[in-house]
């Protein structure tokens, strides 16, 4: 694709209409590739490509952050919540390594980055000049791919990669380090075309038909199949495919929490959520069906729990983008290796069109069961104090299981993830692989760029709020329209629970103590309050959601309550415990 | 594994509950890639994340300029060596992975050794030592003759024993190289590959050696 003509015209270099620095190249680069919103903090040694960016004001969006972890958790937020790939700047050096977290993280989570960093001359490279850090050496294990441009004329090649390995397959952060010559050096820029093929990557495997047959064959001889879903359904935008196989099969289906909101939670054959603190049918029972058919899912160890007393009973069909995850953590019976998109829909065609009933009705009953012991109290508590979970209930209330929730890690993260209501996809955002305590406010600051029609909900912990609030600047700055839901016990509550669980109440070091958050979003010009009665809950609750731009609420909930069900380390996920 | 030079990799159906762990033997990991910086160090760390010893690596053009071949030598079970050789496939610059254990292998190692010229020219012995170890000269001096032999650890560690006593001076071996036995057809595979879809030059730092001229701040 050929760059604009008047696109060219704009730029501050004038010689020629094809002689452009490395910087502008950049920025056209991104146009081409349909970006919007860039996330970043300038510096030293991409002060050339912030000098070029001055030109695109109008083209491109670029939100100035706190610190350039706050970057990229927002461009985490904007990718997830927008299907595109997020775009972060930083400089090099502490820039640079700051971005560390948040590549682990979109490695993890299979998010589609592009981070550029600036870099020091390229002459200067490997002198422990001011501000050099290898960025490529140590971003290598946290990243998809990466690079490092030391010419100018590089440039349009290795960002069109870029963002082709980020966006295809099985997506994940990507990072080009610029050096700063190569930013400011003129070259004959013959305009920009996205790539769509690298001799030695293969994006999709072949799908094979014979391997679809086989699975449902599996499907349709089985009595008790159980369907388990992941982020790859959403990542191959195939909720609507997944949705008919679902339907059409009659089978229930549950969720990893990267996967939540493919279909809506009150879906009548959605049972639940997996793993540690999921649901007490889907766990049980994973250990009861006779076929398990893993969509677009990991099998995660918080998903497992044991591995050698996991679904061992069943066959074991597993649909994945990525070759690397068959077999890596449980064995299959059937592998059907592809994107969900387009396997999806040959396996519904095969499948016999079923209603398992009986199947069905036994996930109800240890849906019955898991209320009495621990949901019933944890939405409608007796006590004085409010618990979170009544919290996340009075939000679905008033939200109507449309808001985006995004959520930080921690107790409140599990609550939230079981029992927030998701009517749409991407609306659940969290740092699931990685567990990365500080996300959730400046994955809500992107994640609402990303979806500017939504009302974006961050629902944080006393603890991970005050590892990036410094992105209140960023609301402050920005005008960003983001909901803080801060459920404030006084403790890092689920480090709390273990060591009370498994410590013999030992609290070591857990016992945080937190500022007057609405006094600090005050001194960012953003309203909030703070209510500890349960009388004051619905109406504060409306008005957070009803407050033209951001507001913090902080809610005062249980000291010690702890999350069930629970399947304790080096526990089966039939050892559940309800409490 | 699939002896195509591709990623389309192809599915597989295993009986449920098969062992696929089995005993820590010598594996030998095959990996074609492009001719990339830093590609050695994303293959490595693969490993490294593991805490994995790499027992030998070896990496050097193939026939084909644009395409690199590694050897890396592991002791581990087949289990753990799949999955190794799953995530090295991952990676966005690797073409192919293969293993093998050393059954399904040829494989050689090279090694130098260097000793005084004197001893060698009085003991005739020594002389009968090296042609029974297939050694042969290299580089012959006043001081010092290099010998050089090939083949399995064992044989060059021998060579070792032997010239211990003789005043040896340097000892240096090679990482391991091997041709798969059953790798009918790689080099007309690759031939074509390459013809279909050349491959790109690597782009090196030609700024290094200009510090003196450039003014920066």
């Amino acid at each position: 694709m050929e760059v604009a003509q008047q696109d060219v015209l704009t730029a501050p270099e004038k010689q020629t209409v094809t002689e452009l620095s490395g910087s502008v190249a950049l920025l056209e680069a991104l146009l081409v590739e349909g970006v919007d919103t860039i996330f970043g903090y300038p510096g030293g040694a991409i002060m050339p490509i912030y000098d070029a960016l001055y030109d695109y004001k109008e083209k491109l969006n670029h939100i100035l952050v706190r610190h350039e972890q706050g970057g990229i958790h927002a461009g985490q937020g904007y990718a997830r919540s927008s299907g595109k790939v997020g775009v972060v700047f930083a400089t090099s050096g502490p820039g640079a390594t700051n971005l560390v977290t948040g590549l682990a993280d979109a490695q993890i989570d299979s998010t589609p980055l592009v981070c550029i960093t600036g870099q020091v001359f390229a002459h200067l490279l490997g002198t422990d000049a001011f501000q050099e850090t290898d960025v490529i050496n140590i971003t290598t294990p946290v990243t998809k791919w990466n690079y490092q441009v030391t010419d100018a004329n590089e440039i349009p090649e290795a960002i069109a990669k870029a963002f082709y390995i980020a966006r295809t397959g099985r997506p994940g952060p990507v990072l080009i380090d610029i050096t700063k010559n190569a930013q400011i050096q003129k070259f004959d820029f013959k305009g920009y075309t996205p790539c769509n093929h690298i001799r030695s990557y293969r994006p999709k495997p072949i799908v094979r038909a014979q391997f679809i047959e086989q699975a449902a064959q599996v499907i349709n001889e089985a009595k008790k199949p159980f369907i388990l879903w992941g982020q790859g359904v959403l990542l191959g935008s195939a909720e609507q495919e997944f949705k008919t196989f679902v339907e059409k099969s009659g089978i229930p289906a549950a969720w990893t929490i990267l996967g939540a909101g493919a279909i809506p939670t009150d879906h009548p054959q959605n049972v639940g959520m997996l793993g540690m603190h999921g649901n007490y049918g889907p766990n049980v029972l994973t250990n009861e069906c006779d076929v398990l058919i893993a969509i677009g899912m990991r099998f995660d160890d918080r998903v497992t729990g044991r591995l050698d007393k996991y679904a061992k009973q069943a066959k074991v069909i597993h649909l994945d983008i990525d070759p690397a995850e068959i077999d890596k953590n449980v064995q299959t019976h059937v592998a059907v290796w592809g994107d969900c998109k387009e396997t999806l829909p040959m396996l519904t065609e095969l499948v016999e069109a079923k209603q398992h009933t009986e199947w069905l009705a036994k996930f109800d009953e240890f849906t019955r069961q898991e209320e009495e012991a621990v949901i019933n109290a944890e939405l409608n508590p007796q006590t004085g104090e409010m618990t979170m979970g009544e919290v996340v209930e009075q939000l679905n209330h008033l939200t109507n299981g449309d808001a985006v929730i995004v959520t930080d890690v921690g107790q409140h993260q599990m609550v939230g993830c079981r029992y927030a209501k998701f009517n749409n996809t991407r609306s659940n955002i969290t740092s699931g692989g990685l567990g990365t305590m500080g996300f959730a406010l400046p994955a809500a600051i992107g994640a609402k760029f990303g979806a500017q029609d939504k009302t974006v909900v961050a629902i944080i912990g006393d603890g991970g709020f005050q590892m990036t609030l410094q992105e209140l600047g960023t609301i402050m700055q920005s005008g960003v329209d983001v909901k803080i839901l801060i459920l404030n016990n006084r403790f890092l509550g689920m480090v709390r629970q273990w060591q009370e669980l498994f410590n013999e109440r030992r609290y070591s070091f857990v016992d945080i103590q937190s500022p007057d958050f609405v006094q600090v979003a005050k001194g960012y010009g953003i309203a909030g309050k703070c209510i500890k009665e349960r009388d004051e809950l619905q109406s504060s609750l409306k008005e957070m959601l009803d407050h033209k731009g951001s507001f913090l609420l902080e809610v005062f909930v249980t000291k010690e309550n702890n999350v069930f069900p629970m399947v304790p380390q080096g526990c089966s996920v039939s050892e559940i415990r309800l409490k | 594994m699939s002896t195509e030079i591709n990623k389309n990799i192809s599915s597989k159906v295993l009986p449920s509950g098969e062992d696929l762990g089995g005993a820590k033997q010598e594996y030998n990991i095959t990996v074609y890639t492009e001719n990339q910086i830093g590609l050695l160090n994303r293959i490595a760390i693969i490993f490294t994340r593991r805490k994995i010893n790499i027992d030998s690596l070896n990496t050097s053009p193939s026939e084909i300029e644009s395409i690199h071949r590694f050897n890396i030598v592991i002791n581990e079970t087949e289990d753990v060596v799949r999955k190794l050789a799953r995530q090295i496939e991952k990676q966005v610059e690797v073409l192919k992975v293969y293993y093998h254990t050393n059954a399904d292998i040829i494989w050689q190692e090279m090694a130098l050794y260097k000793v005084p010229a004197d001893i060698i020219a009085e003991k005739a012995s020594v002389e009968r030592l090296l042609r029974e170890n297939g050694a042969r000269a290299v580089v012959i001096r006043k001081d010092y003759i290099v010998f050089e032999t090939t083949g399995h650890r064992e044989e060059t560690d021998n060579l070792i024993n032997v010239l211990q006593p003789f005043g040896l001076i340097e000892f240096v071996r090679s990482a391991r190289i091997a041709i798969i036995k059953d790798s009918d057809g790689f080099n007309r595979k690759l031939r074509e590959f390459e013809k279909r879809e050349p491959g790109e030059d690597v782009i090196e730092n030609e700024y290094l050696n200009q510090r003196d001229k450039v003014f920066t701040m």
